[in-house]
């Protein structure tokens, strides 16, 4: 019960955060806390602590490779160009999203226009 | 009663059970970093998401954490009673994650039908088409979660496997540490 009222706070500052409008204090409240609160489940509520170390090793792994994934791939997909290559579709994609927004349209606008040219698959 | 080899047999000192659900964790954990991850490089890389992300409801995405960690409560309390052998409490408390992951249902179906009746759909932006994926996929998780709970219920109340109430608690909990990131993701990060 106490580790549930704890985690109901984390909560509340989770969602407090953003009002402050500091984009560091929003960063930390959500997603460090979401990482505190993803320990405090693991090892109050799964009690991974007390399973054999076996399972520990085993979930730890996972995370690695996931974050080799992501690793090897953000350079592709977080930057849209680079020395010999150029992401023309998702360059595409954000000028047509951000022209929207300007002008107002919406949603409605950039929906279904932006959908077939939003994955920035050309490289 | 007799049971197989390979549900008593343990090398590595895990029920069978067990570890066979630390294995599907582990799987989840692939499948939901993966979506996860692609989502974030996506956010990181696509500004202009933020004038889509906006139109996500924070306090239907909050009020759905709380459902959650609620429901991981009764879990938990559900594996208590399991463990002082009273079946009919475990049932009990097996009956309210039940409930816990229906109002969490019904909250996203509420939240979904607005979302689309607004305009924004699986294929109105690369942004909704990652919002759908990853928590209707996660809601299918919370589905089969609901599922296996009713199913091991009726033996539970006797008093029989009682094991399998922890064996669901680690899944649960699971499933609620996929929305403790997905919250921050798909609701605070405007």
């Amino acid at each position: 019960m106490k580790i549930w009222a704890i985690l109901l706070g984390l909560l509340v500052v989770s969602v407090a955060g953003p009002f402050l409008g500091i984009r560091v204090v929003t960063l930390i409240t959500a997603f460090g806390i979401a990482l505190v609160k993803a320990y405090i489940v693991a090892k109050y509520f799964m009690h991974i602590n007390l399973e054999r170390k076996f399972v520990t090793y085993l979930l730890v792994t996972m995370i690695v490779l996931m974050g080799l994934m992501v690793g090897a791939v953000s350079p592709d997909v977080m930057k849209h160009d680079g020395a010999r290559w150029e992401n023309v579709a998702a360059k595409k994609a954000v000028e047509r999203g951000e022209a929207a927004a300007a002008a107002g349209e919406g949603h409605h606008a950039e929906g279904g226009e932006a959908a077939p040219h939003a994955a920035p698959a050309e490289h | 009663m007799q049971r197989p080899i390979a549900t008593t047999r343990s090398a590595t000192g895990i029920p069978t059970g067990r570890l066979a659900v630390w294995w599907v964790i582990a799987s989840e954990i692939v499948i939901f970093g993966g979506v996860l991850g692609s989502y974030l490089m996506h956010r990181l890389g696509h500004p202009e998401w933020s004038h889509q992300s906006i139109h996500t409801n924070t306090w239907a995405g909050a009020f759905n954490t709380f459902v959650l960690l609620t429901s991981s409560l009764c879990a938990v309390l559900a594996h208590q009673a399991a463990e002082a052998k009273d079946g009919k409490k475990a049932a009990r408390f097996l009956m309210f994650t039940v409930l816990g992951g229906l109002v969490f249902l019904i909250v996203k179906s509420f939240e979904w039908s607005h979302e689309i009746h607004e305009g924004f759909t699986l294929t109105s932006n690369t942004f909704w088409s990652f919002y759908y994926t990853a928590a209707g996929l996660h809601g299918l998780h919370v589905i089969a979660g609901m599922v296996i709970m009713l199913i091991i219920m009726p033996d539970v109340m006797k008093n029989k496997e009682l094991q399998r109430v922890e064996n669901i608690g680690i899944y649960w909990h699971f499933v609620d540490i996929v929305w403790i990131f997905l919250f921050p993701l798909l609701y605070i990060a405007k």
